[in-house]
């Protein structure tokens, strides 16, 4: 080809695409069905009450929040089409998209937004409520402008308008109900470019496409199936035998994803999990000797042999943390001293902690083979450096109940960083989020001055470069105390038909890009 | 009394349905949990919970599931149909096959056919139905392509009709096939056993002495008398059908009541299971009554 016809070709490619939707999508009907897996089934799909994992790949395809976030978690407009910050960085105005309908038919306007923010959410949703604490007023200017005023500055708060941490919800439904018991609950109405159509409870959950969906050409399938197989061989070989085409990460074993990949019209992604940031490690009992002694902690982490970890058991779709932040997720110093597998430094700081020789309990996480396999190899290490350890079996109940009571020495665990270091990271170690109950708390029950200081000097600095200061200082201290022992940074993969076009378009994945999907 | 039980013990396994759920939620706090421990209410005693749960049973109503946030009665009659097809068809399968190879097997007894039933069925008994459902599946699904490998229709087909039925039928034959096996190498042992047994009494002597064609003492004379031990196993087989078939249906993902009870179970979902531990201990009482009739059909000697 020659150059002149190269730039043609290049710049009619361009030409055909706008906003990342390909032209061609717009002009064709809509066609075409996605059969997903979805495992467990999710408890509810109603998303400002249920935030799990199912009810997001679900729901975030119905419900929409103001914003959506691309790879590199920077804000895009959704419901909002353009925002603007004071200069206090304390008064948000957002401007919605104009003739945005609900799924029923009524029109989306900024008194819903208040209402999902200032009324629902802050009854319903734990995790949006510890960010909200900075929220002195949301108010609805005009039915298009919507105005929140925090009482401090809170570095994050741009990053809190993804559906999963405040999606809309409609008011005209919900206001004055009892919103946990409400029957509509049963059947979901966002704004989103897929709508529920049908659940079979144990089968199938079917969404259909939106046709008053308020971005042209969106969606471009009719039908998505979300399938309920509740044994992980079984859902490998649906992939397999071409009954689905999608497998959002987790749903399959590692081993499986392996193999799956190489089948003919099959690939595999591991974008979309830029938000949640799934960072893994080892959970450490800082109330207990000999787990309270530094030297001991600092022992763990370099007997563990995580590069093994990540190759034997989670088949390269794991990566070794280098600290407390995921490289995701903003303000995460990459620059921090490499810890690799050292034996012979493992065995020194074991001399030096003055470890007696107590025998250990491990709690695997009971999430599958993967994790099975992970804990067993933290064991082998674990005693050839010299430490005794014994694994407790239990069931996702008996997990949750010993984390919650602390009663674990050493508990493997992986938890999702939202993005930010304020949202997702601050929450497992500064000293006020010690509290039984919760397993994404300050479980270990590390209590470090300085790191707290950090940390809320951090949330409350709106000046990125002073941010990411206070931040480089939090990792590196936190690096040498080792409260818990990072393991990895998980890339979940999506497995999938080359078929589907875009299945995944932004930082959340499947969770908001299913409906924006389209079939070849 | 089984309702009292049941509840301790579902109640002693660690965690509950709130933890559960916080935890699948990836945040929480304490306003959270209250939250919900009030609206399923277990912020009350556990005395005052069990007399609230058992004052509810005497007036026939089994409560709320805390997590599908449905009455239990109407989840688990939203699962019997499906249980009900997959059991039936494949206690009926057993049950045919089963007898008809015990009764080839015993009437030609030390021969190649009835050697070649005997390992068949030991087979069959030994091997572990986890294992046999995932070859079916690897075999016809994946390799052959004949049959559906999960569900019990073709979601998003639309059929209606006899296409309907015959999606069902093929959805069927893979798990139907897998769970009835087991079975019937039980019935084929049992009726091969207890038929021998017979042969050797003194009427069928006797029936052979007054000249009574060979395949009606099988049939009338044998087969009868030896059916007493093959309708009790029955019986038993017929009071769990209710329950499902927890591993079938999770290996081809059928909608049943066993994986119902087994997503409540590991969910800490204390209502819905207890509904369901409820709902088919009733059944199996019920069923036993019925073995109980049958045998008088079965055998005129014995009475009521």
């Amino acid at each position: 080809m020659k150059r002149r016809q190269l730039f043609q070709a290049g710049s009619a490619a361009v030409g055909l695409t706008i906003a990342g939707v390909p032209i061609s999508a717009i002009s064709q009907a809509r066609k075409g069905t996605i059969n997903v897996l979805v495992q467990p089934e999710p408890p509810g799909l109603m998303m400002g009450i249920v935030q799990n994992g199912p009810t997001q790949l679900i729901s975030g395809n119905i419900y929409e929040g103001l914003l959506r976030y691309n790879e590199k978690l920077e804000p895009q407009p959704q419901l909002a089409t353009s925002w603007t910050v004071s200069d206090d960085a304390k008064t948000y105005t957002f401007k919605l998209k104009p003739g945005v309908k609900w799924h029923d038919g009524k029109p989306f306007t900024a008194d819903d937004v208040v209402f999902s923010c200032d009324v629902f959410l802050r009854k319903t949703h734990a995790r949006l409520r510890a960010s909200l604490a900075f929220v002195e007023s949301i108010k609805a200017l005009d039915p298009l402008t919507v105005e929140f005023k925090l009482k401090s500055s809170f570095g994050p708060f741009l990053g809190l308008f993804e559906n999963g941490t405040m999606p809309m919800v409609p008011k005209h439904i919900y206001e004055g109900t009892d919103f946990l018991t409400n029957p509509a609950n049963a059947t979901p109405v966002g704004t989103g470019p897929l709508k529920f159509k049908e659940w079979v409870k144990g089968s199938y959950i079917q969404l259909v496409a939106n046709e008053d969906y308020h971005q042209p050409g969106v969606p471009a399938i009719e039908n998505v199936y979300f399938h309920v197989i509740p044994d992980a061989a079984s859902r490998a070989t649906a992939f397999e035998s071409g009954k689905v085409d999608v497998v959002p990460g987790g749903a399959v074993e590692y081993f499986d994803v392996e193999r799956l990949s190489k089948l003919p019209g099959a690939a595999v992604t591991t974008k979309g999990w830029e938000f949640f940031a799934p960072h893994s490690w080892l959970w450490i009992n800082n109330r207990k000797a000999p787990m309270d002694n530094v030297k001991f902690r600092q022992a763990i982490w370099a007997a563990i042999d995580r590069e093994a970890m990540a190759k034997i058991a989670w088949f390269g779709f794991a990566k070794p943390a280098n600290g407390p932040f995921n490289s995701n997720i903003a303000h995460h110093a990459a620059d921090l001293p490499k810890v690799t597998r050292d034996l012979n430094r493992a065995k020194k700081l074991l001399a030096e902690s003055g470890y007696k020789g107590e025998t250990l309990r491990l709690l695997p996480l009971p999430y599958g083979e993967s994790w099975q396999r992970q804990a067993e190899i933290v064991r082998q290490n674990l005693t050839q450096a010299g430490i005794k350890v014994e694994m407790t079996a239990t069931d996702v109940a008996g997990w949750n109940q010993r984390l919650n009571e602390w009663d674990y020495d050493l508990a493997f665990t992986y938890v999702y960083q939202y993005g930010d270091p304020a949202l997702g990271v601050a929450r497992n170690y500064v000293s006020t989020n010690i509290a039984k109950g919760s397993p994404f708390n300050n479980v270990e029950g590390y209590v470090n001055p300085k790191v707290d200081e950090l940390f809320n000097a951090g949330a409350g600095e709106p000046d990125k470069a002073k941010r990411a200061a206070l931040y480089r200082e939090v990792q590196k201290i936190l690096v040498e105390d080792v409260p818990v022992a990072w393991l990895h940074e998980i890339n979940f993969p999506t497995l999938y038909r080359t078929k589907i076009k875009n299945p995944v378009t932004s930082g959340i994945g499947l969770n908001d890009s299913l409906g924006r999907a389209s079939v070849a | 009394m089984i309702a009292t039980v049941n509840f301790l013990l579902v109640r002693a396994a660690p965690g509950d349905p709130v933890s559960i759920m916080a935890g699948e939620a990836g945040a929480t706090d304490e306003q959270f949990v209250a939250q919900l421990r009030q609206q399923f209410g277990l912020d009350k005693s556990l005395s005052t919970q069990l007399f609230t749960y058992l004052g509810h049973v005497l007036r026939l109503d089994l409560g709320y599931s805390y997590r599908q946030q449905q009455p239990v009665v109407d989840l688990i009659i939203d699962r019997l149909p499906a249980t009900l097809l997959l059991t039936g068809t494949a206690f009926v399968l057993s049950i045919v096959f089963g007898i008809t190879l015990g009764a080839i097997a015993s009437r030609h007894a030390g021969r190649w056919i009835d050697s070649a039933i005997t390992v068949l069925s030991l087979v069959f008994y030994a091997t572990p139905l986890y294992w046999l459902a995932m070859m079916a599946v690897l075999v016809f699904s994946v390799k052959l392509d004949w049959l559906p490998a999960f569900g019990y229709f073709t979601v998003g087909a639309d059929l209606t009709g006899s296409a309907k039925l015959l999606d069902m039928a093929r959805h069927l034959v893979l798990p139907a096939t897998t769970l009835g096996l087991f079975y019937m190498a039980v019935y084929a042992r049992m009726t091969r056993a207890s038929m021998l047994e017979v042969a050797q009494m003194d009427f069928v002597k006797t029936a052979r002495a007054k000249g009574v064609p060979e395949g009606r003492i099988q049939r009338r004379h044998i087969l009868r008398n030896a059916m007493l031990p093959v309708v009790t196993l029955a019986g038993i087989q017929a009071g769990s059908m209710i329950g499902g078939a927890v591993l079938t249906e999770t290996v081809f993902a059928w909608p049943g009541i066993g994986r119902l009870m087994f997503d409540a179970l590991l969910q800490r979902d204390y209502n819905l299971l207890l509904g369901c531990f409820l709902f088919t201990a009733a059944m199996a009482v019920l069923f036993n009554l019925l073995t109980d009739l049958v045998y008088t059909l079965v055998d005129p000697r014995i009475e009521l």
